[in-house]
Order: structure tokens, then sequence, then C-alpha cells
């Protein structure tokens, strides 16, 4: 369940200079929001993780950052879209160790374990929307 | 195009990374460490993470590229001050870096060195030498 | 199409009064909260709620409109909860609003059945689902308490000593579920970096139980304390976790483990290349009552 959105962020993923860009609004967001040290970092790591996706294999494209509120809970929800390829097998993707880039393979799988809630909508040819959840 | 500066201590080299790097600024530093070991010969590199908020699973790897590489160049890395949250975040993640040395801090980290690496003729020159 | 709202606003002061009495009658809490408080939430209320103007939309709370006369009212039961009053008592402040609605629509439609029925329909309707409101809000308000008192307990519960230079301990006693694991982990994690220590024991001496989650948990720990530079050392495990742990499959084959506490440090002491000896008896005769 999502929840009300309280606000919201857009930012950019087009270069190695914007993933950088990515962790510290994150971090700025999370840091507001009163997230504890670990969970920061979880969160950002997150966001580092799923930014060089959008970066490699959607060939860039955007983040939106939201505050949202589920009842007495807040959370920050992360949504990486792109227009790139797609994942042809999304269950394969995110198995760990399965890699097509340079990384560990530990991309979508790990930042999965980092997050609370995460779906995946790709459309092979038409891009893919990673879509994840903290909560408080 | 900025670089991380490499210190060199000795027989060791010292890097201090402080800034929130890109993924190309962390090839750079796997570029000029390797080449520095080589060059100086040096038997041990420190990584000095403590100002690191995050480590992702690329800068992982870097590093772990960094430890094989500089082990073929027949010097031992040891990546120090690791912070708590960065520790259990990349447990989360799922790498656990298996083939890297860790310490707490820079003073442990050179201590290990100073046990476990032969320094040959040792005294003639190594000593407190800076470059 | 209601005019309930409308009939609300023109007669704000009439109704606030009348509110205001019953409120009175029924809450007999002035120990807790004093009248001019009272009086001031109702009027905020009051006004909130006439600041509605779309008529139609008095049939959908979940609307957009309403967030703020929610919001003010989750944080009046939320402090309700905290100054002690009973859940009822803390739905009596929307409920006493009911009869005076009621009133009013008498007053306004007593003559005509039909929209007299409609009009107490809604009231009935949108009190009732705020004070609903203000009993979820109520318990969601307990609940953060307890949760902030389960935090303080889990605080309380991880007490990391130091043994020596550069060695901690983590002492753990009782049932270990995954939240609690998870505080344990991050303040032995913390006393680590805090302490300089490059030994911890997790002496789980005390831990009835392990699943496969707390072990997991335990894993973790242990993981992460090597990545950062320090060496666990588990011991104090019971032969029945020895024995769940085997048969849960936990590979526990990269963590040094030892039997007793004295054990663990006495294997930290020596990896710090320190050691513990008995000292020679002949000693001056060491006032032994003393020692004691």
């Amino acid at each position: 369940m999502a929840g009300t959105v309280l606000k919201t962020e857009a930012v950019p993923v087009r270069s190695d200079a914007d993933v950088v860009m990515v962790r510290q609004r994150v971090r700025a967001w999370v840091n507001e929001m009163q997230f504890s040290l670990v969970d920061q970092t979880k969160i950002v790591t997150a966001a580092s993780e799923l930014a060089r996706n959008t970066l490699e294999h959607g060939k860039g494209g955007k983040l939106d950052i939201s505050m949202l509120q589920n009842g007495y809970r807040k959370g920050i929800q992360l949504v990486f879209s792109d227009d790139g390829p797609g994942i042809p097998d999304v269950r394969l993707a995110l198995t760990d160790g399965y890699t097509t880039g340079s990384g560990m393979g530990l991309g979508l799988s790990g930042s999965k374990r980092l997050m609370n809630e995460f779906y995946i909508q790709t459309e092979v040819n038409r891009g893919t929307t990673v879509s994840c959840i903290r909560w408080k | 195009m900025d670089r991380i500066p490499i210190l060199r201590m000795g027989p060791f080299l010292l890097v201090t990374i402080q800034v929130d790097m890109h993924d190309k600024l962390a090839l750079t530093l796997q570029d000029d460490l390797t080449s520095r070991i080589s060059d100086v010969g040096a038997r041990g590199v420190l990584i000095d993470i403590s100002s690191l908020e995050i480590v992702d699973s690329f800068i992982g790897r870097t590093l772990a590229n960094i430890a094989s590489m500089s082990r073929v160049l027949d010097a031992e890395t040891v990546v120090v001050g690791m912070q708590p949250a960065v520790a259990i975040t990349l447990v989360e993640l799922g790498m656990s870096l298996p083939g890297i040395r860790t310490a707490l801090n820079v003073e442990l980290g050179m201590e290990y060195l100073r046990q476990n690496t032969i320094v040959e003729g040792s005294g003639d020159g190594w000593d407190g030498s800076e470059d | 199409m209601s005019q309930l709202l409308e009939a609300i606003r023109s007669n704000r002061d009439a109704v606030l009064n009348e509110w205001l009495k019953n409120m009175r009658e029924g809450i007999s809490r002035r120990d807790l909260i004093d009248d001019a408080e009272v009086s001031e939430q109702a009027t905020r209320m009051l006004d909130a709620i006439i600041a509605v103007t779309d008529e139609s939309r008095i049939a959908n709370l979940a609307g957009s409109e309403w967030q703020p006369i929610k919001e003010m009212l989750a944080d009046l039961s939320v402090s309700r909860a905290v100054q002690g009053f009973t859940p009822s008592e803390t739905a009596l402040f929307v409920l006493s609003l009911k009869p005076v609605l009621f009133q009013l629509i008498r007053e306004r439609w007593g003559n005509k059945a039909g929209e007299l029925f409609a009009e107490i329909t809604i009231a009935d309707n949108f009190i009732d689902r705020l004070a609903l409101h203000t009993t979820d809000s109520y318990i969601a308000g307990r609940d953060q308490v307890i949760g902030r008192q389960q935090e303080e307990m889990l605080e309380l519960s991880t007490p990391v000593v130091t043994l020596w230079d550069g060695i901690v301990a983590l002492p753990l006693i009782g049932t270990l579920d995954s939240a609690r694991t998870q505080v344990v982990m991050e303040s032995l994690l913390q006393a680590i970096v805090r302490t300089n220590s490059r030994f911890a024991i997790i002496d789980i001496t005390g831990v009835p139980t392990v699943d496969t989650l707390v072990a997991q948990h335990l894993l973790k720990t242990i993981t992460a304390a090597k990545l950062m530079g320090a060496e666990c050392i588990l011991s104090g495990i019971r032969p029945q976790i020895a024995q769940t742990i085997v048969h849960l499959g936990i590979n526990l084959e990269e963590v040094v483990t030892k039997a007793k506490l004295a054990d663990a440090f006495r294997l930290a002491l020596e990896r710090s290349n320190r050691r513990v000896t008995r000292t020679n008896s002949a000693t001056p005769a060491a006032a032994p009552a003393q020692e004691r």
C-alpha cells in the first residue's frame, strides 16, 4: 500500500555525476525524515545501485523521490524510470550474481534487500520502472 | 579531472578517500594505485575509508579489484575504518568482500602490514623516507 | 443535496456553545485537561469543518479536504492517550457533537420528513466516522508510546562491556527476536569503533533458543565486524542451540566458537599477544579475606 504522497522531487539520471547527485539528494531527504543512520545508509546505497542500473542498462532516465504517509508511518519512495531496452527476464535479473553490465550482479537483488517494498515494471524496448519504499 | 592523492610512507602506500566518489574516479584510483605500487615496489597499501558514508557494489568491487591486483604485484591491501552502518549495509547487499584484509583504523592497519610483510633489507633506506 | 455544512456554518456560535455544554456534561476529567483547552480545540475543529464548502464531500471522509480535520483529530487523540484518557473519553469529544447536529437538523427540517431523515443519516455517518478515526488514532498513539518504551528497553538490554583494552563482550540474555538482535548488533558494532576493539565476544549463554532469522543476524553481524576489521568470537552455545543450528543447516564454520566466555576471552588475549599466568604462590601473604 502506498499511502498519501506528502512531497516529491525529480532528479535526472543521465551521467556519472548524476549518480553522485542522486546519493546526495536521497541522503538529504532521509536525513530530514530522521531515519536511523543504518537505515539512511541502506536507502542511499540502494539509490546508488538503482541509479547506476538506470544509467547503464536503461541508457539514462530519472528518479522521483516522494515522502509517503500511510497512517502513522512515514516512508520514502524511490521511483527510477527509463525508456531503455527493458528487462527480458525479471526473475533472472533479480538473481544474486546475475550481471550483464560491469557490476557484481547485486544491483537489483541487493537493493531489494535494502528496501521494504520493491516493484519492477518493465517492457522490452519500452523501458523499466523500479519503484521501492522504505518505511520508518 | 580530479584524483585521489596517494601518499607514500616507506614501503607502504596510504590512500584516504574523503570524497563521494563517482565511478570514474574510483577507476582512476585503481589505475593510479596499481601503477604506483609497481613504480615504487610497495609492499602494502592502506585504504582509509572512514569518511565514506556509503560503499555500494561498484565501490566494493573496486576495492576488491585493487586488493587482487596489488596481491599480484606482491603488495597486501588493508581497507581500514569502515563505518558500522556501511558494513551492515554491505553485508545486507550481499557483499562480504572475502578477499580483503580489514583493520579498525590506519594505526592498526599499519601495525598489521609491518608485522606481515617482509620488507627486504629493512633499515636501509625504507624507514621513514617520504617521496 | 445535503445542506448540513451550510446549516452548521450559519449557526456556528450556537452549535459550538451546545457542543461545549454537552462535553462538559459528558466528560468529567477536569483533572487531566482544562475547559479553556477543550474549548480551543472544539473551536478549531468546528471552524475546520465549516471551512469545507462543498456539501457533497461530507459523504466521503477519504477526500483530501478532510485531511486537516483528520490530522487535528489524530493529534488530539494522541495527546489524550498520553495524558491518560480512556478511548471512550477520547471519542466523546467528537460524539458529543452528534446530539447538537441532530437538534439543529430537527429545527431546520423538522416538518419535512424526507429531508429530516436524509440529513440525520448523513450527520450520523459523518460523526461516527470521525469518532472511529479518533479511536484508531488513539490506539496508534498508544502503540507509539509502547514502541518507544520497547526501544528504550532494547537499549537497556544491550550492555556492551569492555573486558580488556581492545576486547569487548556482549552478554546476551533472554529471547532474541529479530528486532532486538538488530539493535543489539548495531550497538556492538558501534562499541567496537568507540573502544577501538579488535575482538568482540558475543556470549549467548543466557539465550534459550535461536531461530534461523536470529542466527542469520548473528552471522551478518560477525561478517560486518570483519569488514570493519574486528573479529567476533561466539561463546556459550547451549547444547540445544547447537542441535538447532545443525538441524537448521546454518553454517557457522567460518565463525570462531568457544564453549565458555572465559575460553573466548583467553583466545582474544592470545590473539592480541597477551597471556594470563598464575603468579608465584610464594608472594607475600596477600590478605585473602580482603581479596574475596
